[in-house]
């Protein structure tokens, strides 16, 4: 009998979750966007709350102050455009968000160069070190659909600013009985002793996939998806490097500037242990389907199961 | 609200300026240029239009000031001590540890500063989108944005001209200090900014240019003017004179951002009446 695996892309949670809690009354939504909500999804909350609905054209910079000026009032606001273009607010985000630190949340689709065939224009692998440098940014990314629903609720309901990167792949539901989603809190979902594989976002199901090829080998690896990478789940990072002797982090996003640099400046102070990153080194992307671009990248499983042999080498040396 | 039609605002503005000399000579830095020309648009902006109350500066239905040219902050703490926000005395420590006062404009400090400013061009953005939430609300306070006429080059101000338009945004009026002088030179020699009112025109505003800036009549009647102005937004572009008040200082390039000297504060108190 063959089991047909669900799958949808982070980005389809967006704009249900937005009708489903103004509709909840527990948060008093408006939403800001700059021309591309058919594809964040954002704009099926227009169809239900048109007058809660503010388009300001492609106009990105426009965007981020005039939700600013919205959260002084107390709204709860959403904006989204994709991550690259996001980035083109940065100045803006500093000043009319993140410095007075409003109740503003960017929910930035197609991140990661999981974009594919759009080439390296459209492909954000910088938006993580972006978001993560502005002081008062939560920074959060999803690895499914379940997860990115209980992650937009969750920074509905905390106040600040917050930057979420959703992604336009389909990928396999990995909380199928629900997400456990907490601010701040690693998911550990796989145990092991040998060493620790984590990710974010569309990682986290390839690191698992690592971890039975490992498992098949006697490496018995633990899965930790730091689903929230500002503020970082320092005590889990810590316990996975004595409990486990040697960590691999793995994430679509810039190596040097990414989770892995933040995870290693965490551990150099708590308990340093062999590390080895799987990310992007400093180059760019360029057009391809989705999971061929991700190879050219070394974004693999079979990435993951390499850098844990390596890992664990040292570990042992 | 602490004042009233009976408020004298030549007085006003006379010890306004006064404060905004010592604060920058006390601070050793500050912009003295800007703050100037920009003196009589916020006394009469404050004393006779906004619908405001220092003991409540967190009132819904207050109308909105926001700050665009942050770096203006010796007149904006001016103003809300001649307003009652804060005491006079604590205008001395402007810029220094552990004052409210900062370097510009940051969002409740003190509790009347509405947004946080000094990378310029995205005040009207944030007050675009003050408007847009009090309209959502059904609320109807009104939206003063103060710009300068370099920040004009900002290419958001016109994203958000655009976008108050296309909203069919009224209340939101957006006041411009034309000083013909920016951070290096004269405006006209680094990148021309005029005619404004036809480009505001052109993005769909009602306009009101050459004001006289510093003629609390011409001043009062342009800003009633723009209160009243429904259905679209409006603009005022203000004549002014960088540095008005001090001889030396009138339209001199050198007085955007540097601090007096000793001599030329000694001279500047001594022309800048009580």
């Amino acid at each position: 009998m063959t089991t047909v695996q669900a799958t949808a892309a982070t980005r389809d949670a967006l704009g249900p979750t937005l009708v489903r809690l103004q509709q909840s009354g527990a948060v008093d939504l408006v939403v800001v966007d700059a021309d591309l909500g058919k594809s964040t999804t954002s704009r099926k909350f227009k169809d239900a709350y048109p007058e809660r609905f503010f388009t300001v054209g492609v106009a990105e910079q426009n965007m981020v102050s005039v939700a600013g000026g919205l959260a002084t009032l107390g709204y709860t606001v959403f904006a989204s455009t994709f991550a690259v273009f996001i980035e083109h607010a940065f100045d803006q985000l500093r000043m009319s968000v993140a410095q007075p630190r409003l109740n503003v949340k960017i929910v930035a689709s197609h991140g990661g160069v999981s974009t594919g065939e759009d080439g390296a224009s459209a492909q954000s692998i910088e938006d993580i070190a972006l978001f993560s440098s502005l002081a008062t940014f939560k920074v959060g990314v999803p690895a499914d659909v379940v997860e990115a629903e209980a992650m937009i609720e969750a920074a509905a309901k905390d106040p600040g600013p917050w930057y979420i990167r959703t992604g336009r792949p389909k990928l396999p539901v990995l909380y199928t009985d629900g997400s456990r989603y907490e601010i701040g809190k690693a998911g550990r979902l796989r145990e092991g002793n040998d060493v620790t594989l984590v990710a974010y976002g569309l990682m986290v199901e390839r690191a698992l996939r690592a971890a039975d090829v490992l498992a098949a080998e006697g490496i018995q690896a633990r899965v930790l998806n730091i689903a929230t990478i500002r503020p970082l789940d320092t005590a889990a990072l810590e316990a996975a490097a004595r409990e486990t002797g040697a960590i691999v982090v793995a994430e679509e996003h810039l190596s040097h500037t990414g989770l892995g640099a933040m995870a290693a400046q965490a551990l150099a102070t708590r308990h340093p242990v062999p590390m080895e990153f799987v990310a992007i080194p400093d180059r760019y992307g360029e057009s391809g389907t989705w999971d061929q671009v991700l190879e050219i990248m070394g974004l693999t499983p079979q990435g993951v199961v390499e850098a844990a042999r390596r890992v664990v080498a040292r570990k042992r040396a | 609200m602490v004042t009233t039609e009976q408020t004298d605002l030549q007085s006003v503005t006379r010890r306004i300026r006064r404060h905004i000399v010592n604060q920058v000579y006390a601070a050793k830095s500050g912009h003295i240029g800007g703050s100037m020309s920009s003196t009589e648009i916020l006394s009469v902006l404050y004393g006779r239009i906004l619908r405001h109350d220092p003991k409540r500066p967190d009132w819904a239905e207050r109308d909105r000031f926001i700050m665009s040219k942050g770096h203006c902050t010796p007149l904006q703490y001016a103003i809300l001590a001649e307003f009652g926000y804060i005491p006079v005395d604590e205008l001395s420590t402007f810029r220094q540890k552990g004052s409210r006062l900062q370097g510009h404009s940051v969002l409740g400090k003190p509790a009347g500063v509405e947004n946080s400013a000094g990378s310029l061009g995205m005040g009207l953005s944030f007050g675009l989108g003050i408007r847009l939430g009090l309209r959502l609300r059904g609320q109807d306070p009104h939206v003063y944005v103060l710009m300068g006429d370099g920040e004009q080059q900002e290419g958001q101000v016109w994203e958000a001209a655009m976008a108050a338009a296309h909203h069919g945004v009224d209340r939101l009026v957006a006041l411009i200090d034309r000083n013909g002088i920016q951070n290096d030179d004269f405006t006209k020699n680094t990148m021309e900014s005029t005619p404004l009112d036809e480009k505001y025109r052109a993005f769909g505003w009602e306009v009101r240019t050459d004001v006289d800036g510093h003629d609390l009549a011409a001043v009062e009647a342009a800003l009633t003017w723009a209160r009243d102005v429904r259905g679209k937004p409006a603009c005022v572009i203000f004549d002014t004179v960088k540095g008005k008040g001090v001889s030396f200082m009138e339209n001199n390039p050198n007085f955007h951002g540097a601090p007096p000297t000793d001599d030329e504060y000694a001279r500047a108190m001594q022309e800048l009446p009580a």
